[in-house]
């Protein structure tokens, strides 16, 4: 067995190279899949107060699905759902093989539905705290409805909506090590075979849960200076 | 008069309503609509394309005990988390710094990581103790899958509910706890007669929300070899390449949630009819 500076060491005989790998691989993912989410989302939010009750109903049903299946579920049904459907689809028009779908891109969908669906709920309430005062006076001051949205509405959204995101940023941190399930070697994944290859199970497994906890004290540091920025135009 | 009546018009009927033109949004959601519909009308179809009684009769009685096996797991879970949730919401409340600070890590560290890591962490990391644990005769529960996701699930969902409880509890005013005192009744009277039936009523929603999120991440267990509801979806789909297996899972806890959901939405209303205006 080999000695814990040994183990933890950068290079061929240590496992911080790879686990290192596995913090970007698991950052990174997160990363991309929040503007995503976020755009979504806040679609989903405009068709949730829409006039037209046919928006209104397709929003909800969005909304209501993918908050109602587990998220690991979710990414099985999105990962195995994707390559079925695109083998099924060349195959119709004449081509076989076997299409492997790209682990990362899985994660990245299946993350996003999950997050947009929350993060609907979280514009919405932020769109309702909003008076109608504010569309009004932008409307009498002459504004297009773009204008009135983006100079008027969008700035109060995002600060009434920060804490709200700012939650859903931390589910989304945690549910990426979901993904370490399909193959994609994130933290989990990598700690994992490191865990199996070294015997030493409760160090890397200790690793992956302390490198975890790090990522959300930095997301919450990050999270409060925004708020604060947020909040600098309020009296106190 | 009658000169008059002769030259009125006759009262017509209302002019017909203006044609509802066809903004982007009323397009946008009469596509949307027809493509749930459309996945609807193909869910059922794929389903009943794909019914198989050979299957249903080898892996339906899988699922049930998978379904059994998750519901099981997480009703206990969220019991013993109910318990050890107390002394945690009492610590987050206490005015002693060092048990305050204790309670707040715990909530934090629980809170703050996956529960994926915090189950391979109690279930593949507990191994490397295996001398220690066998020497005190803890070794006979951690051997088992089922066991340890039940104690990573009672951690987890006590650091939750107890943010829950402290929250309800900290949301009924203070004037209530001084009303109580100056009525004579003691400290322990008073939280239980006075100030925990207003908080429950507080708490009821965020705990039917923690319920859900239980059942759904309680899925992750089948990474540890417990065969609960995605477990037994897992292997059905391993030895059939079935893809109709995810389709019959996502199914049952669409149903199991929803049904949870519906079931507090009525308990909510029910327990809170005498707040109503």
């Amino acid at each position: 067995m080999d000695s814990y500076p040994t183990l933890l060491s950068f290079g061929d005989q240590g496992w911080s190279d790879e686990i290192a790998w596995g913090v970007l691989v698991t950052v990174s993912l997160a990363l991309a899949t929040l503007p995503v989410g976020l755009f979504i989302g806040f679609m989903v939010a405009l068709g949730k107060q829409s006039r037209e009750w046919t928006l209104r109903t397709a929003a909800d049903i969005y909304t209501t699905i993918f908050r109602g299946l587990p998220e690991l579920l979710t990414l099985f049904i999105v990962y195995y759902g994707l390559q079925i459907g695109i083998q099924l689809l060349l195959r119709l028009m004449g081509i076989d093989g076997a299409i492997e779908i790209n682990s990362f891109l899985a994660g990245v969908v299946s993350l996003a539905l999950v997050f947009s669906s929350y993060a609907s709920e979280v514009f919405l309430s932020a769109f309702r705290a909003i008076p109608r005062g504010q569309y009004e006076g932008g409307y009498a001051l002459g504004l297009r409805h773009g204008t009135v949205m983006g100079t008027i509405i969008l700035p109060q959204l995002i600060r009434i909506a920060l804490p709200g995101l700012g939650n859903l940023w931390m589910i989304l941190l945690k549910d990426t090590a979901l993904v370490s399930a399909i193959g994609l070697t994130d933290i989990l994944r990598q700690t994992g075979i490191a865990a199996r290859v070294t015997k030493e199970a409760f160090l890397f497994f200790g690793i992956a849960f302390l490198l975890y906890l790090v990522l959300a004290l930095l997301s919450s540091i990050v999270l409060n200076r925004l708020e604060a920025q947020g909040k600098r135009g309020e009296r106190v | 008069m009658s000169a008059v009546t002769g030259t009125l018009v006759e009262a017509q009927p209302a002019p017909a309503p203006p044609p509802r033109p066809w903004t982007p949004a009323r397009i946008a959601g009469a596509l949307l609509m027809a493509f749930w519909i459309a996945a609807a009308i193909g869910l059922v179809f794929y389903l009943y394309a794909a019914w198989d009684i050979d299957k249903v009769e080898k892996y339906g009685p899988n699922f049930l005990s998978g379904l059994w096996t998750t519901l099981s797991l997480v009703g206990v879970s969220i019991a013993l988390g109910a318990v050890l949730s107390l002394p945690v919401a009492v610590g987050r409340m206490s005015k002693n710094p060092l048990i305050g600070r204790l309670a707040f890590a715990y909530v934090y560290i629980f809170r703050g990581t996956p529960l994926i890591a915090q189950l391979f962490l109690i279930y593949y990391g507990l191994g490397s103790f295996r001398p220690q644990l066998e020497a005190v005769g803890l070794w006979v529960f951690f051997r088992d899958a089922w066991n340890c996701a039940l104690f990573a699930f009672t951690l987890n969902t006590a650091a939750y509910q107890a943010e829950i409880l402290r929250g309800a509890i900290e949301s009924v005013p203070r004037g209530q706890w001084e009303g109580a005192e100056a009525l004579g009744l003691n400290r322990i009277q008073t939280f239980r007669k006075i100030i925990l039936p207003q908080a429950l009523i507080v708490a009821l929603r965020p705990y039917g929300n923690e319920i859900i999120l239980m059942i759904k991440g309680s899925a992750i267990v089948a990474l540890v070899t417990v065969f609960d509801l995605m477990g037994e979806t897992r292997r059905a789909f391993s030895r059939t390449y079935d893809f109709q297996m995810y389709i019959w899972a996502a199914v049952f806890y669409f149903a199991m949630v929803e049904a949870l959901r519906n079931v507090w939405n009525a308990l909510e209303a029910r327990l809170t009819r005498h707040l109503r205006r």
